[in-house]
């Protein structure tokens, strides 16, 4: 008990100097005074910020750290946390400054060194980091890294620490927007502790984030709470977490609905046209930085020869995206219209319309164009999915049906599902995929460039349809030198136009982050990633 | 008797040897699993070399079961993508299904049995009927359906019960998963009985006892039942390892960490160690159940005896 | 209820002379005798019949559907029924009677072969472990243990994806490969129960061959639930094939199952229960003329019933 009092008093002072909430009183519960109860998911890989690559392990390093930048929920800006200041003058070498006063939760200083550590850590290969390409642009990082063989090195030598507060960082080569990259998860600090006693660590992460980890039970749930100690400007709101591993959306949901739950950030699809009902206003949809699409094998001929552009064209045209997301997503999709995001904002890159009429459903032109270059392959498509997560089957046979409706020449188009992901991963990333297959990419940062390079860039890190296009890769790289933001994104849109033209990938649909809570808690909000915004979460 | 058992104990040796080989290779025949750790992104070479290395999975199939083997014999069952240990994930799931198993069998044994015994000795009347009708729509409704109904009338609707487990789970929680669990098997039990006893009610001792005027409650007790259990308890030994291993569906409308989601999870993520690891006591709980069933025909019809 | 009532009243009702003889007085075999039973039996004439109109709706469904099942229209997802459409439309707009009528030849052929072929592989290698014991025991009950352990998605991610036929046949086979354990350790239960009967042991004082032995008197007696097994099984099969759909290894399109709208209708039960009704209707209806059907056979086999 003496740890809830603890909790109870560290939400008191936080009320208190926050939104003048009167304290005391409604502690009914004792345990769970001021608890968020959320729905979590087991994240695959152990929880270490540079191997944490998706959205569950993601939520507990952001509630856990914070970094040298960290994304604003609302606008997506990176705005400094424990940067002071990153200065560069030739777009290649940069100078980081700390804030001072950060302190891990631990009591240690954070200082330059917690950076480099981190950064060299999560680079070396001995290490085995999922993240580790995101240092892959740092000076050294090849030898630290070789594509084959032993490291060479311990340490990146583009990696200096100056002083306490100061390193330097050098690229290897110009970069403009790379400061922005690094409210990335992979790019926090880590204390000492994680190197002394890495079991220890793993069992219960010590970061510098507005919350401690009050225990780890894997599969199963993790107590998160406030802490108090935390001198940074977005102070918890809420007395802490609660995260449960739920196997299943819709269990998650029904607990939710039956008052085990406050707060659930992935509303099934089959709900959704129940939610109005049972939740009403307390439910959220917003776009975030996901973008679905459907890849052609641009490795194989049959799909590549001249002329296939226009049915590559032709086959987007016979999608009746609106439909679709209406009719299977309740329109917690959008229609897509461009090939990255509506959460960049217009600002960031998103230009609504990019695609034109190569987006747009239109059965007729559709029927025209693939008979126009040369009809289907074999007369026939396939499309290839996993089919283990998600919805992914429902929208597949939807997207077919789509195409056999406007083409008219019975089941020419079916669907191709494939049991795992893994499975279903090792032919993507074996090339062997014989039609178009569904890509879901979530941008790491709110940048145009993550959605363009590593995707449709000769040698891109997951250009699984081999794309290979020159115009498209001369642009990319200048405007990756581009040290004015409007004319970099200028440049960037130029290189997705040539996507319109040869549509190497169909943009499907954005897909939107959404979360139900319960009538305890309020100010819910998702950032860009559709993770909820815990520390803003109040518990009444 | 004795000699029976430990011969029966022995050979689980062997299975234990074949099936987890059977397991392995199957497993090892889902295809590589490193690529999938690095979700939507491309793996990067150099680092899925080194998991690769690291997990034995470079090596020839032979070398990384007799890699695997070796660790198990020294009590390490190796450890599951997330870090934890398969033993841990062991010893977690293994108690909570053991218990929702032991719900559902429970509950086959007492509902199911009643329903035959009742419908057997009624038969063509209303009672059995409604009977039949009720076990079609417990065929024909899959779980996923009767479970999430259930759950939403139960937990949601009328505020019963709490509409999942915790992970603790106690028996209280696990009473309507372990409905929900048993209805298809209940369908079977109450047919199996039903057919049993309406052929024993004509056997000569069932004569010989009303002739003698025993009560009705003793003749069916002790009588009739009895004597018409063996098919009833064969069919549960066999169910035991469907219950523990396939209740994949119902661990998850109920939010139960239990062997099933444990070895769909393993699968998913091509975790040989994690599917081997589970099935492979799967296994010996079902060599344990069934040889349990055997000796149980010697007590129920003791003219079977074993060398 | 009195106990004799109720056995006297059976007795009564069953159709049929005295034991062992026709019309004319000569003795039958047991085989046919239960053939002669068959055919008097009002429950096997309802059941044949309910089974010769799956059986002809499954070879020629456009007898009674006009529509094409692949033809959907996703602007009517989830609507109920009106004018042409009885049962209304699934989630991707698709007619759910279409879709109920075609379904039933994948189905009832996945359902019909699996059990068969479950039932017969699994009483074979059940019956002789039963009859003979020993060894035979020992090596086939534990091949079976073995194969209980496969957990189904597991071999129906290995065997199943490598298949890429759009045939019903890999599902039948893998089917009967998992399902014939369940039935081999019924079948040995009740032989091992059925050896034990004093007529068994009396034919074999009297040196009746091992064969004979079965054929003859263990099998007759030891039918009863392996029937009753298989008849429940035939509409598991059917939702098990849904199952392995769900996984992306069953049944392909463009084939149309019970199965597979079921699995989908599954998710849609709160906002529309029609999915589910009609194809998982059309499974009790399937369920219910096998079972009937399984009673029947079984109550003509039972030389205690006549």
């Amino acid at each position: 008990m003496r740890g809830a009092t603890h909790v109870k008093w560290a939400v008191c002072a936080v009320s208190v100097a926050l939104a003048a909430t009167a304290c005391g009183g409604s502690s009914s519960g004792g345990d769970g005074a001021g608890i968020v109860r959320s729905s979590w998911g087991d994240p695959q890989n152990p929880i270490e910020p540079a191997n944490t690559n998706e959205v569950q392990g993601g939520k507990v390093l952001d509630m856990v750290f914070r970094g040298l930048k960290r994304y604003d929920p609302k606008t997506g800006e990176a705005e400094n946390m424990v940067a002071e200041k990153i200065d560069t003058t030739d777009q290649q070498n940069f100078t980081v400054t700390l804030k001072s006063g950060w302190t891990f939760s631990n009591g240690e200083k954070v200082t330059a060194k917690s950076f480099v550590d981190a950064w060299n850590y999560g680079a070396h290969v001995d290490n085995k980091q999922n993240n580790s390409p995101f240092f892959a642009n740092i000076e050294g990082y090849d030898q630290v890294h070789p594509e084959s063989g032993k490291a060479t090195a311990k340490t990146m030598s583009g990696l200096v620490v100056k002083d306490a507060r100061t390193f330097t960082v050098k690229l290897n080569e110009k970069f403009s927007t790379w400061p922005e990259t690094l409210g990335y998860q992979a790019f926090v600090p880590l204390p000492q502790s994680f190197f002394e006693d890495h079991e220890g660590w793993l069992k219960k992460p010590v970061g510098n984030g507005p919350y401690t980890v009050e225990s780890y039970t894997k599969g199963s749930s993790m107590k998160l709470r406030a802490w108090d100690g935390y001198k940074g400007p977005d102070k918890a709101q809420n007395g802490g977490v609660d995260l449960v591993v739920y196997t299943d959306n819709n269990t998650a949901y029904t607990d939710l609905m039956a008052g085990n739950l406050d707060l659930v950030d992935d509303v099934p699809a089959k709900q959704l046209k129940n939610v109005k009902a049972d939740l009403g206003d307390r439910y959220i949809n917003q776009p975030a930085l996901i973008f679905q699409s459907v890849v052609f094998p641009m490795y194989d001929d049959r799909w590549n020869k001249p002329g296939m552009e226009k049915v590559r064209k032709g086959l987007s045209m016979a999608i009746n995206r609106e439909e679709i997301t209406q009719q299977i997503y309740q329109g917690t999709r959008t229609p897509a219209t461009d090939w990255t995001s509506p959460a960049l904002r217009e600002k960031g890159g998103y230009q609504e319309g990019l695609c034109g009429d190569a987006c747009t459903y239109d059965p007729k032109r559709a029927k025209k164009l693939i008979e126009e270059g040369g009809g289907l392959p074999g007369g026939k498509v396939q499309f290839t999915s996993n089919v283990d997560t998600g919805s992914h089957r429902d929208w597949l046979d939807a997207v077919c049906n789509s195409i056999n409706n406007a083409l008219g020449k019975g089941a020419v188009c079916t669907v191709n599902p494939v049991g795992t992901f893994a499975d279903f991963k090792n032919q993507m990333a074996g090339y062997k995929m014989t039609g178009p297959f569904r890509s879901g990419w979530q941008a790491d940062y709110p940048l145009i460039q993550n959605f363009l390079q590593p995707l449709y860039a000769t040698g891109g890190s997951s250009n699984y349809g081999k794309f290979e296009n020159k115009e498209f890769d001369r642009l990319i790289s200048e405007a990756n030198k581009e040290s004015d933001q409007a004319a970099a994104v200028a440049k960037f849109q130029d290189a997705e136009k040539i996507l319109a033209d040869q549509m190497p990938a169909i943009p499907l649909w954005y897909q939107n982050g959404s979360a139900g809570w319960s009538d305890l808690v309020s100010d819910v909000q998702l950032n860009q990633f559709s993770v909820p915004v815990y520390d803003q979460i109040k518990v009444s | 008797m004795g000699r029976y058992v430990i011969r029966r104990l022995l050979q689980m040796i062997p299975v234990f040897i074949g099936s987890t080989f059977l397991i392995f290779v199957m497993v090892y025949a889902l295809g590589d699993p490193v690529a999938a750790l690095f979700g939507d992104k491309a793996p990067d070479p150099a680092t899925a070399a080194r998991i690769r290395h690291e997990l034995y999975l470079d090596q020839p199939l032979w070398k990384q079961y007799l890699h695997y083997m070796g660790q198990i014999f020294r009590g390490d069952f190796g450890t599951a993508f997330n870090g934890q240990k398969v033993t841990e994930l062991l010893a977690g799931a293994y108690p909570v299904t053991l218990r929702l198993t032991l719900v559902a069998v429970v509950i086959e044994l007492l509902v199911g049995i009643t329903l035959g015994v009742v419908s057997g000795l009624r038969r063509g009347r209303s009672v059995d009927t409604s009977v039949l009708v009720l076990t079609l729509i417990v065929i024909s409704v899959p779980t996923f359906v009767s479970g999430y109904v259930l759950q939403f009338l139960f937990g949601v609707k009328w505020d019963l019960i709490r509409p999942t487990v915790s992970p603790d789970a106690p028996f209280s929680e696990l009473i309507l998963p372990g409905v929900v669990l048993a209805l298809v098997s209940l369908a079977y039990v109450t047919r199996l009985t039903r057919t049993s006893i309406a052929e024993n009610v004509r056997a000569d001792y069932v004569r010989t006892a009303v002739a003698k005027g025993l009560p009705r409650r003793r003749i069916i007790t002790r009588h009739l039942l009895r004597n018409s259990l063996i098919p009833v308890v064969t069919f549960i030994g066999t169910d035991i390892g469907a219950l523990m291993g396939g209740a994949i569906v119902t661990e998850k409308i109920f939010n139960i960490h239990g062997v099933g989601y444990q070895i769909y999870q393993g699968i998913l993520r091509n975790n040989a160690p994690t599917v081997v690891g589970f099935v492979t006591i799967l296994v010996i709980v079902f060599l344990l159940a069934n040889l349990l069933v055997d000796l149980l025909y010697a007590v129920l019809d003791p003219r079977i005896r074993y060398a | 209820m009195d106990l004799a009532m109720s056995e006297a009243e059976t007795l009564e009702k069953t159709p049929g002379g005295p034991l062992g003889t026709g019309p004319a007085g000569k003795p039958r075999s047991l085989w046919s005798d239960a053939w002669f039973q068959l055919r008097r039996n009002p429950v096997f004439l309802v059941s044949g019949l309910l089974i010769l109109f799956l059986v002809v709706i499954s070879i020629w469904p456009s007898l009674i559907a006009s529509g094409d099942p692949l033809e959907c229209h996703l602007s009517k997802a989830q609507e109920g029924p009106e004018p042409g459409h009885p049962f209304g439309y699934d989630s991707q707009g698709c007619d759910v009677y279409t879709r109920t009528v075609y379904g039933a030849r994948a189905s009832i052929t996945v359902g019909v072969c699996a059990t068969l072929g479950a039932a017969l592989l699994g009483s074979l290698l059940g019956g002789l472990a039963g009859f003979f014991g020993g060894w035979w025991d020992a090596l086939l009950s534990r091949i079976a243990d073995i194969f209980f352990g496969i957990p189904v998605i597991l071999g129906g991610l290995v065997l199943l994806s490598v298949v890429t036929s759009t045939t019903v046949w890999p599902v039948v086979g893998f089917i009967v490969l998992l399902g014939w354990p369940q039935v081999s350790r019924i079948a040995r239960g009740s032989v091992i129960t059925a050896k034990q009967n004093d007529y068994v042991q009396a034919a074999r004082a009297l040196g009746a061959g091992n064969g004979r032995m079965l054929l003859r008197h263990v099998a007759p007696n030891a039918v009863a639930p392996v029937i009753v097994v298989a008849t429940i099984a035939l509409g598991t099969y059917i939702a098990l094939e849904a199952t392995l759909s769900f996984l992306g290894v069953g049944l392909r399109p463009p084939t149309v199952s019970w199965g597979i709208d079921i699995a989908n209708a599954a998710q849609s039960i709160r906002n529309a229960p029609h999915m589910l009704l009609w194809p998982a209707g059309a499974l009790s209806v399937t369920v219910l003329a096998f079972i009937m059907l399984g009673d029947a056979v079984r109550d003509a086999l039972d030389p205690k019933l006549r």
